[in-house]
């Protein structure tokens, strides 16, 4: 790979061990990669705090054991410096508040709180949140980001048209000491354009329909950039959030076009710029209704416990689970986790929001969800969500049935006990 | 020694690119699905849990994995970084479909590993075939499971 004097520099230790640690894996990644160089970015979104059993271990040694092996895959412990660039944590597995509802042990709160000091001194900004565009970092179209999250990125793509790929641990761990990334895949114009073309037959228009859209498209798409012709009403954060959160659990899709309303494409012609289309898909109501009954891993209807929240919530969809458990409250079987930034679940709090969800037996989360600390309440057999992401993941990684639905139909189901969600 | 000429008839050698150095071999394990790190697999036994997925329930650990790529969450490089922790890796990576989640994952894995092969790896290879990944050399060597 061609470094700059300055990376070279970096790569040779000038700028201390743990920017030579830093380089030396980004080299490692650019070479497996085929890039060519590297970019400089200001924006990191990564996952750098200790909050999980498998970290205690490490964790015990020192924080910079953490970051040295985890998010520098360095056998060498260096020091960790104040981060160069623009850097925040995303979710954690921890609810710094709500710990003990989640069942974890004294010990890995007081990790994740050490780790969170020592990370904070160098700059890594505690948004705990996999929805970081909601809380203050937004970044401009055409800024190179390095951003993990799979929902993010789709998002920091399509809808806000900065340049990021999906980036992991060590990667982020390494750009945020260094401000560099390897220069490959959605850095690059040309690597931005639309590849397939999906044109529906049907509105889509509540968030439960793009949730399934998105699903259909990550599972038919893989890993390609779809743009999308004929969606209708005009989309808003909380749908995009949940169309993109979708397409990149069901695929690998990191980032689509909606001509008219994405930053990147006025038309479907500027979306394909020039590019051949390799292929058309029509998503109607078969395929709505076959995504659907695919999202539903549960045949028993009595309900045990409702998330919502992932990717986490807006202070809208809020305000509409607030304006629905108004004076209600839920069935004694049933435990319901709102989940929001912590940024968010403050504003909340100041609008009587929290109170509301409280009163109605419900409780709000931050910090993490359940598919990220593998944590429900004890005793969870059945789930139901809002989220295709979560009705994906959760029951793979805890074993729990799981029901997909909208916000509505998991509200009712909190209230009843009972699953009667349809399509 | 170039493993071209010590490579028997009955063998079968693809030419790729080197991803990640060095050289392995062992049984393959080969999926025509893509496979999640976080969410997908469980790191402490090496086992592929995705609900739909063809491989479900199936371990990688020590296996030479034949596969298309990676898909899924960003957590795919920090999965499978703790299967090499937890001593339950695959002992080499082959693939089709260059990313930034299975070119991480490779990386900090630390594991042989090779793609943008000749032929089709995913057609060429079967589960239970013998493979040699040198990915210095840029070689796949694989003596299919009927002729072992």
């Amino acid at each position: 790979m061609n470094l700059t004097d300055h990376e070279k520099a970096m790569y040779d230790g000038e700028h201390g061990r743990a920017k030579a640690r830093a380089m030396d894996l980004l080299v490692r990644y650019g070479e497996a990669l085929g890039a060519e160089r590297l970019v400089e970015t200001n924006n990191v979104a990564g996952a750098f705090n200790a909050s999980t059993p498998s970290v205690q271990a490490i964790a015990e040694k020192g924080m910079e054991h953490v970051y040295s092996e985890l998010n520098l895959d360095s056998d060498e412990v260096v020091e960790i410096p104040h981060m160069v660039a623009h850097t925040c944590q995303l979710i954690t597995g921890i609810d710094n508040d709500n710990w003990e509802l989640q069942g974890v042990d004294r010990s890995l709160v007081d990790m994740q709180r050490a780790n969170e000091k020592y990370l904070g001194r160098r700059g890594v900004n505690m948004f705990a949140t996999c929805t970081p565009y909601q809380v203050g970092n937004v970044p401009v179209k055409g800024e190179h980001c390095a951003w993990m999250e799979s929902s993010a990125v789709i998002y920091c793509n399509s809808v806000l048209g900065a340049r990021t790929n999906v980036e992991g641990k060590e990667s982020t761990g390494a750009a945020a000491l260094t401000g560099r990334i390897p220069y490959w895949g959605f850095h690059i114009t040309e690597n931005r354009r639309g590849t397939h073309l999906v044109e529906l037959d049907i509105e889509v228009d509540d968030m439960m329909d793009w949730g399934l859209l998105g699903y259909y498209i990550g599972e038919v798409i893989g890993e390609e950039i779809p743009v999308l012709k004929g969606t209708g009403r005009q989309p808003d954060l909380i749908k995009l959030k949940h169309f993109g959160a979708a397409a990149a659990s069901s695929g690998g899709v990191e980032m689509y076009h909606i001509p008219g309303i994405t930053p990147e494409a006025d038309s479907i012609e500027e979306a394909f710029g020039g590019r051949q289309v390799k292929g058309t898909f029509r998503y109607g109501a078969k395929e709505r209704r076959e995504t659907y009954e695919k999202l539903q891993s549960s045949t028993e209807r009595k309900v045990d416990f409702i998330m919502l929240g992932c990717p986490h919530n807006s202070i809208d969809q809020m305000a509409l689970i607030a304006h629905m458990l108004e004076n209600r409250k839920i069935h004694s079987d049933v435990q319901l986790w709102v989940h929001t930034p912590r940024a968010i679940k403050q504003v909340a709090e100041r609008n009587g929001y929290i109170d509301v969800i409280r009163d109605a037996g419900g409780v709000v989360m931050s910090d993490t969800c359940p598919a990220i600390s593998r944590r429900l309440p004890a005793g969870t057999k059945v789930i139901a969500t809002d989220s295709a992401k979560q009705a994906h993941y959760l029951p793979a990684i805890t074993g729990v049935q799981g029901w997909f639905g909208s916000v509505s139909d998991c509200v009712d189901a909190a209230l009843t006990g009972q699953w009667n969600g349809r399509v | 020694m170039d493993i071209a000429t010590e490579a028997k008839p009955e063998t079968i050698e693809l030419r790729g690119r080197k991803v990640v150095a060095g050289r392995a071999e062992g049984e393959a394990l080969v999926t025509t699905e893509t496979i999640s790190g976080w969410g997908g697999i469980n790191e402490r036994t090496g086992t592929v849990i995705e609900r739909r997925h063809e491989m479900r329930g199936v371990s990688f650990a020590g296996k030479i994995l034949v596969f298309p790529g990676a898909k899924g969450s960003s957590g795919w490089s920090a999965y499978f970084h703790m299967t090499r922790l937890n001593g339950v890796q695959p002992a080499a990576m082959i693939f089709t479909r260059m990313t930034t989640k299975i070119a991480l994952g490779a990386v900090v894995t630390r594991v042989p590993a090779i793609t943008e092969l000749d032929q089709d790896p995913l057609s060429v290879i079967e589960t239970g075939d013998w493979v040699v990944v040198d990915a210095d050399a840029g070689t796949v060597t694989v003596t299919k499971k009927s002729l072992r």
